[in-house]
């Protein structure tokens, strides 16, 4: 039996500097995978990691936010923050899935877009609308993972999915906690009181069917067994892909629209 | 029969739109220039200074009137408000002051009607109701109204005004950028035209989403445009930002919009578009 623990504790686990991160989870489930760099427009951003694998035997296309480990991966890959470039990467990966009929995984572990000059004036914006409007429309089976923190834009980027799952102590949220509260308060310091009544939980997006599932991690956080962690998010997606596949392209497209659609869509709680 | 109605669209617009403009007035001197100009001169220019040529913001119905053929206004979904989906302290109090400040329900009206007899359907955001911020509200009044000028065949022309997401409304806020965009796909697919008019400011969520997303992409000259907002910037970069960055006219340079049109060249420029995006034969030409 677990003990309860706060959102805020379970913020403090999905950044656990030690949590796999997707270079552990693609090393772990895709063995073959093969990186593909760059956006053939401008460059090559390292803060998304993407690529084309097997996932038990079945071509697949992977994308996933890339943080790094120590100070200095961190510092190559902006702590998991991707720019534009890194957006458009993701674009183009996802349109040879759609052209070779591969599935889409994305593994999510991010604090958001890179909000940088240099990334303004690329057009952040334009490469995160983008996405959102491409990955509305493929007619492949596509499944997000959040495996560390989910926030913004930034996140939701590649979140547009027909299954989104969230492992038990990743978080999803509008933004960071730091950042909800300074808009909100005007003091970042009140974070832990954000994380109370933003509902960033898997468990409370769950409930309230933002997202389609929750991957168990091992007693104390995915850190403290990686393996186990590992395992169980193979399973899931093993088992959501089976369920996924029977679907023809336009079902997957249609399954995932009405998704989406009909959130906030109920004028029940109207003020 | 139907003169009645029309007469009854164009009195409501007009309503609407002086009850709009009314509250807040324009500040007494222009915030870029510093000179005054008075409220008679300045409406009869649409709220742009006519020394410096800065655009003050103007509401959602006034804009509308600015743009819409006289009688031609019909506006849809007016009854979606705000929800309080998170049940967040202190929000109902927020809507309810925006509300009685503006006259609005909500950040965003929505209408079907006429510019130069080209049928089109409208969404205009509102910056005085909570930043323009995209509630589930807005979203779904949005995405009808995207859903609605797919299923007619009209053209569709959003203008944006917006600080992002609607924090208080937490997650589901976000999800409306992932709803409002996976609607743009059907009226793409139904061969319709969008056109994006980017006015100030535009940033957040909704830069990150349907704004981004027009077959053509307008700005009001000086509109703020970008993803994270400056301050944000400053603090992440540790510098001040160059003079000029995130305005219309820099993104224009940097390839991301069309046009920079000036609001008394908005009506004619977006009818031009509208005629040259017309098909023989189609109803929303002549209707």
């Amino acid at each position: 039996m677990a003990e309860p623990i706060t959102v805020a504790e379970r913020v403090a686990l999905a950044r656990h500097p030690k949590r796999p991160n997707v270079r552990d989870y693609i090393d772990h489930l895709f063995p073959d995978f093969f990186e593909q760099k760059g956006d053939r427009l401008a460059g090559e951003d390292t803060a998304i990691l993407g690529g084309v694998a097997r996932f038990h035997g079945r071509p697949v296309t992977v994308i996933g936010t890339r943080k790094g480990k120590t100070l200095e991966e961190n510092l190559r890959c902006r702590f998991g923050m991707p720019s534009p470039e890194g957006y458009r990467k993701a674009l183009r990966l996802m349109t040879q899935a759609e052209k070779f009929h591969r599935p889409v995984i994305t593994l999510i572990d991010t604090s958001g877009a890179y909000p940088g000059l240099e990334a303004e004036e690329r057009g952040q914006g334009e490469a995160i609308a983008r996405c959102l409007y491409l990955s509305a429309r493929l007619t492949v089976p596509t499944i997000a993972i959040i495996i560390g923190e989910g926030n913004s834009g930034g996140a939701l980027a590649l979140a547009v999915a027909n299954r989104v799952l969230m492992q038990e102590n990743a978080v999803y949220a509008i933004l960071s906690p730091e950042g909800f509260a300074s808009i909100l308060w005007k003091d970042s310091a009140r974070s832990a009181e954000a994380c109370e009544c933003m509902g960033i939980t898997a468990q409370e997006l769950f409930a309230r069917h933002i997202i389609d599932g929750v991957i168990p991690e091992p007693l104390g956080g995915a850190q403290a067994d990686p393996l186990r962690a590992m395992v169980a998010v193979e399973q899931a997606l093993a088992r959501h892909l089976g369920e996924l596949s029977p679907l023809s392209g336009k079902e997957l497209a249609e399954q995932r629209f009405q998704k989406f659609r009909q959130l906030g869509a109920s004028r029940k709680e109207s003020l | 029969m139907s003169m009645i109605f029309e007469k009854r669209r164009a009195r409501l617009l007009a309503m609407k739109a002086f009850r709009d403009h009314r509250v807040p007035t324009p500040p007494a001197v222009c915030p870029k220039c510093g000179e005054s100009t008075p409220k008679k001169e300045l409406s009869d220019c649409l709220f742009v200074c006519p020394k410096c040529g800065y655009h003050h913001p103007v509401g959602a119905y006034y804009r509308l009137s600015t743009l819409l053929d006289s009688g031609s206004f019909r506006e849809l979904n007016p009854r979606i408000t705000a929800a309080d989906p998170m049940q967040f302290a202190g929000y109902r109090e927020k809507v309810d002051s925006a509300r009685r400040r503006t006259g609005l329900d909500e950040a965003a009206v929505t209408a079907t009607g006429t510019i130069g007899s080209c049928r089109c359907v409208l969404g205009v955001l509102d910056s005085r109701f909570l930043m323009g911020s995209m509630s589930t509200a807005v979203g779904e009044k949005l995405t009808l109204a995207i859903e609605y000028a797919a299923r007619k065949k009209l053209p569709l022309i959003l203008f944006s005004a917006s600080g992002g997401a609607r924090m208080q409304e937490g997650i589901l806020s976000l999800m409306q950028m992932a709803k409002t965009s996976a609607a743009l796909t059907k009226l793409s697919d139904a061969g319709q035209l969008y056109i994006s008019v980017l006015t100030d400011p535009t940033t957040g969520g909704v830069t990150a989403s349907f704004a981004s997303l027009g077959d053509l992409i307008l700005a009001e000259p000086g509109a703020l445009i970008g993803f994270a907002g400056p301050r944000v910037i400053e603090q992440t970069i540790g510098e001040s930002l160059p003079e000029g960055f995130q305005r219309a006219e820099f993104l224009e340079e940097h390839g991301f919009i069309d046009a920079v049109v000036p609001r008394s060249q908005m009506r004619k420029t977006l009818h031009q578009l509208l005629a040259l995006h017309g098909k023989e034969g189609t109803d929303w030409l002549n209707p």
